[in-house]
């Protein structure tokens, strides 16, 4: 870095944040409310929170835990779309940065929501390795391809943080729906040629509320912070189901 | 309200080393996991380089080549029989996760890949070897995630966001525990016949962490409040990858696969201060060799004040395959490219080597003399076997929380089973309720995270990778003054529904027993060990030193020291060169 770079990234400007606040012991509805802190236009969306949280009212009510993009906890609505706040920096957000919880999930407080609907999904789908008791279990490691491993590597970066599926408009409209996250956690196990669930995860996701519902708006794309290609992987599922091929 | 749940066996945390004890204890008996956190939101999540085991798939090895590493990298305070029982359990560990489904990186012919990793040998330190398994740079991530997998598909169950405030003990024999469930406010008493704590570490307490906001000790700060000792408290790992001015982690394993330390001037400077293994020796060494460089005005960028990390030799392929998530780290947080240009990077603080002593069945040790608290177990990083010593190699921890979760998960499900549920004090919740509704009283306006921040700093100026008598004096009585400041700070919310305000606080309380404890048993060591560093005691004293330090807390809110001679085996200390 430069010296002027680290000027810049150093400097210390205001920030205004405008956040949806919810408190069901208080208020029957949510409200707006307007804070301006002092931050470096490096810092991230998180660390404004934090100066809320820590200095002005510190009743906001948010999760974190790693502040680094790895653990899914702080998935918010930003200037209108799902990141996580951990991984978006000031400089990047126009002002004032309004903040909301994602949407399809029950509010229970400011920006958290209740995430055992999102949980569900993804257990609906049996996220394990399903082996077949039939085949001996080898003493060593199961031997797999370099090519075979890389078929799911995608998704397996999924730290359900659940950006993507509350980015669905399908999702929002059916909460019955299982989502894109739970799909991208199927198509993990669907395409590791060590699993023989294949069949059962595509049964279950034959159903009514499973893939195709899918309209591809490419929302959940966008909106995953793991970069994974949520879209495709759902249509690589959707495929696998009509054509049993995987 | 309270409300009383009863189990066989209850285990406190819900990352790598709960959900491997909750595996085996799920399967024996009636199991509950209590944990703070979603489970998938736990820092093993964050973890990046591997796990290391000698499966030998790439490279000759043995694991009695990986205890010796181990000793030597741990500079021989390690305990040598729970390093024997670490590093031959790796490779059937290993081997189990792959079962379970972990995606681990493979070789061309389909095995678990391995890679170099600091401090690993062959042959007690002839050369670098390649005996980090690995899924890419997240490979925390992947046993967390199969973890979680495999409890869910076993059907073990959760109680998420409750946290654990207080340990029931009656007789010196546990009962249970007392949490606090966020969402409510309200308490639970959760009585059972084995209770196993997997809370992780405490790394918030300095300025640069790679830890979460969530590792501020809370199992052992409960464990020290009921008059238990800690083990090993002066040892805390800085790591030389944090990214400049966060601390975020960037994994030795860009080292293991070519990146290169430089100072301001360009040098590699670590091929003065390990010439063998250069970049690649143990955390402590290479912490120390920056944080000299730096002070000695060879560090870079205007205010000299970091090193650069050096990927630009490294196929670019690598750094994108094998290396994803450090590479955007550094893009996203710091705008640096690290195939073009060097990331700057300082030692941030790492890991915990000291904590809750256990024995190699993870029980809980009541003193230095070895006495166990019946029911009582821990493991991961809240807990000290000890088999990282006084410098953890890297690796060694995805290690530890996996064998000896299931180890603990063994033993507590073992006692539960031949034991009746242990009576409890009368009103158990009764210590929690009034401390809680205490917290609202107080008559500072001071806000709770002045005192945090100034912790911090104290932390990482006074008693972090270099310590002197006077530095750590002053951090003691700046600690002590800091305690008395958060005990006039008072929560303001007053709400149930996820008052998140109350836990941060109650965070705080023990994030500032943790640093008295680690100052004042570092303070005592008047001597030079791993990641304990004194620059006015500079030699390591195996006359003296070569044991492990109890502290315990007194009645009247004081400390106290005692002392427990290292488990020695087949190797001599020897001086640790690389
Ligand atoms: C960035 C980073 C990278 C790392 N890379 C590696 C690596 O490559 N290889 C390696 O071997 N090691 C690595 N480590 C170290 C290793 O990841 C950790 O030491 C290890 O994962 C700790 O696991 P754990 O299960 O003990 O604790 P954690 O995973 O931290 O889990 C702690 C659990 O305790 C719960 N908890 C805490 N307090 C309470 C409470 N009061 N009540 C209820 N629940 C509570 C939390 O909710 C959480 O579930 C790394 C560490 C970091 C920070
Ligand atoms: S697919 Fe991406 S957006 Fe969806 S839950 Fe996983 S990490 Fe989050
Ligand atoms: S705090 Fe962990 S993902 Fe943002």
């Amino acid at each position: 870095m430069t010296g002027e770079d680290m000027e810049l990234t150093t400097r210390e400007i205001d920030v205004r944040l405008r956040v949806l606040r919810f408190d069901p012991e208080k208020d029957t509805e949510a409200h707006f409310e307007d804070y301006t802190v002092r931050a470096q236009p490096m810092e991230r969306l998180l660390d404004c929170l934090h100066k809320i949280k820590w200095y002005a009212d510190t009743s906001l009510a948010l999760r974190r835990s790693c502040a680094h993009g790895i653990c899914g906890s702080d998935a918010m609505v930003i200037n209108g779309e799902n990141a996580l706040a951990c991984k978006v920096l000031v400089k990047d957000l126009k002002q004032p940065i309004t903040v909301e919880p994602i949407r399809g999930l029950p509010v229970m407080k400011d920006l958290i929501v209740d995430m055992d609907p999102f949980f569900q999904g993804y257990l609906a789908v049996k996220p394990w390795l399903i082996t077949d008791p039939k085949e001996r279990e080898p003493d060593r490691e199961r031997l797999q391809s370099q090519t075979d491993r890389a078929r799911y590597d995608d998704t397996t970066k999924c730290i359900l943080c659940a950006a993507c599926t509350t980015s669905c408009p399908i999702f929002w409209a059916d909460e019955e729906y299982v989502g894109p996250a739970a799909i991208v956690n199927a198509h993990r196990f669907i395409f590791d040629s060590r699993d023989r669930g294949g069949r059962e995860r595509l049964e279950i996701l034959s159903q009514k509320d499973g893939a195709f519902k899918c309209r591809t708006a490419f929302n959940c794309t966008y909106a995953c912070p793991r970069g994974i290609k949520v879209t495709k992987a759902i249509q690589e599922v959707k495929q696998a189901a009509l054509f049993k091929s995987f | 309200m309270i409300r009383t749940h009863e189990y066989d066996a209850v285990i406190v945390g819900a990352g790598g080393a709960g959900l491997r004890a909750a595996l085996e204890a799920g399967k024996r008996c009636k199991t509950a996991v209590v944990s703070k956190l979603y489970p998938t939101r736990s820092h093993t999540g964050a973890a990046q380089g591997g796990m290391c085991a000698a499966l030998a798939n790439v490279e000759e090895d043995s694991w009695e080549w990986h205890a010796f590493d181990t000793v030597k990298g741990g500079d021989f305070l390690a305990d040598q029989d729970a390093v024997d029982v670490m590093c031959q359990e790796a490779v059937t560990s290993v081997l189990e996760l792959e079962r379970m489904g972990l995606p681990f990186n493979r070789t061309p012919d389909g095995k678990i890949d391995q890679r170099r990793f600091g401090g690993h040998t062959r042959n007690h330190g002839e050369a670098a070897v390649k005996r980090a398994c690995y899924a890419a740079d997240r490979t925390g991530h992947m046993i967390l995630q199969t973890l979680y997998q495999q409890c869910n598909k076993e059907g073990v169950e959760f109680f998420s966001e409750f946290f654990v405030l207080d340990l029931l003990l009656a007789d010196g024999v546990c009962g249970g525990i007392v949490a606090y469930e966020i969402a409510t406010g309200d308490l639970h008493v959760f009585r059972a016949k084995s209770v196993l704590f997997a809370t992780g570490g405490y790394g918030k307490m300095f300025k640069i962490t790679s830890n979460a906001h969530t590792l501020t000790g809370d199992g052992p700060g409960v464990v020290f409040r009921r008059g238990l000792p800690l083990e090993d408290m002066e040892f805390f790992q800085f790591h030389p990858t944090g990214l400049y001015g966060l601390g975020i982690l960037l994994s030795e394993a860009a080292r293991g696969e070519g990146a290169i330390l430089r100072n301001a001037d360009g040098e590699r400077f670590m091929e003065r201060y390990a010439p063998t293994i250069k970049d690649l020796a143990p955390r402590d060494m290479v912490s120390r060799a920056e944080f000299f460089e730096i002070k000695e005005g060879r560090g870079a960028g205007p205010n000299k004040d970091y090193i650069l990390l050096d990927l630009t030799d490294v196929d670019p392929e690598v750094v994108e395959t094998k290396l994803p998530d450090i590479t955007e780290f550094s893009r996203t947080y710091l705008d640096i490219d690290p195939l073009k240009e060097g990331v700057p990077i300082v030692p941030t603080a790492h890991y915990a080597m000291g904590g809750i002593p256990t024995n190699i069945d993870a029980a809980v040790l009541a003193d230095h003399t070895g006495t166990i608290v019946p029911g009582f177990y821990a493991a991961g990083e809240c807990a000290c076997v000890s088999v990282h010593g006084a410098n953890r190699l890297g690796t060694n921890s995805l290690l530890d929380i996996v064998v000896f979760g299931r180890r603990g998960g063994l033993a507590m499900a073992e006692y539960a089973n031949s034991h009746k549920l242990p009576a409890v004090p009368d009103e158990p919740a009764r210590h929690v309720q009034d401390w809680l509704s205490g917290l609202f009283e107080g008559g500072g306006p001071e806000f709770p995270a002045h005192v945090r921040t100034r912790l911090q700093t104290v932390m990482m100026d006074k008693a972090s990778v270099v310590r002197t008598e006077d530095s750590l004096g002053e951090a003691l009585v700046e600690v002590q003054a800091l305690r008395r400041r958060y005990d006039d700070c008072r929560v303001r919310d007053r709400s149930k529904v996820y008052n998140t305000e109350i836990t941060e606080h109650i965070e705080l309380g023990y994030l500032i027993d943790m640093a008295e404890a680690l100052v004042v048993a570092a303070r005592a060591r008047t001597e030079s060990r791993g990641g304990h560093y004194r620059e006015d005691h500079q030699m390591r004293e195996d006359d003296h030193w070569l044991k492990h330090s109890f502290i315990t807390k007194t009645a009247d809110g004081d400390t106290k020291l005692a002392y427990k001679d290292v488990v020695m085996g087949r190797y001599v200390p020897v001086e640790r060169k690389y």
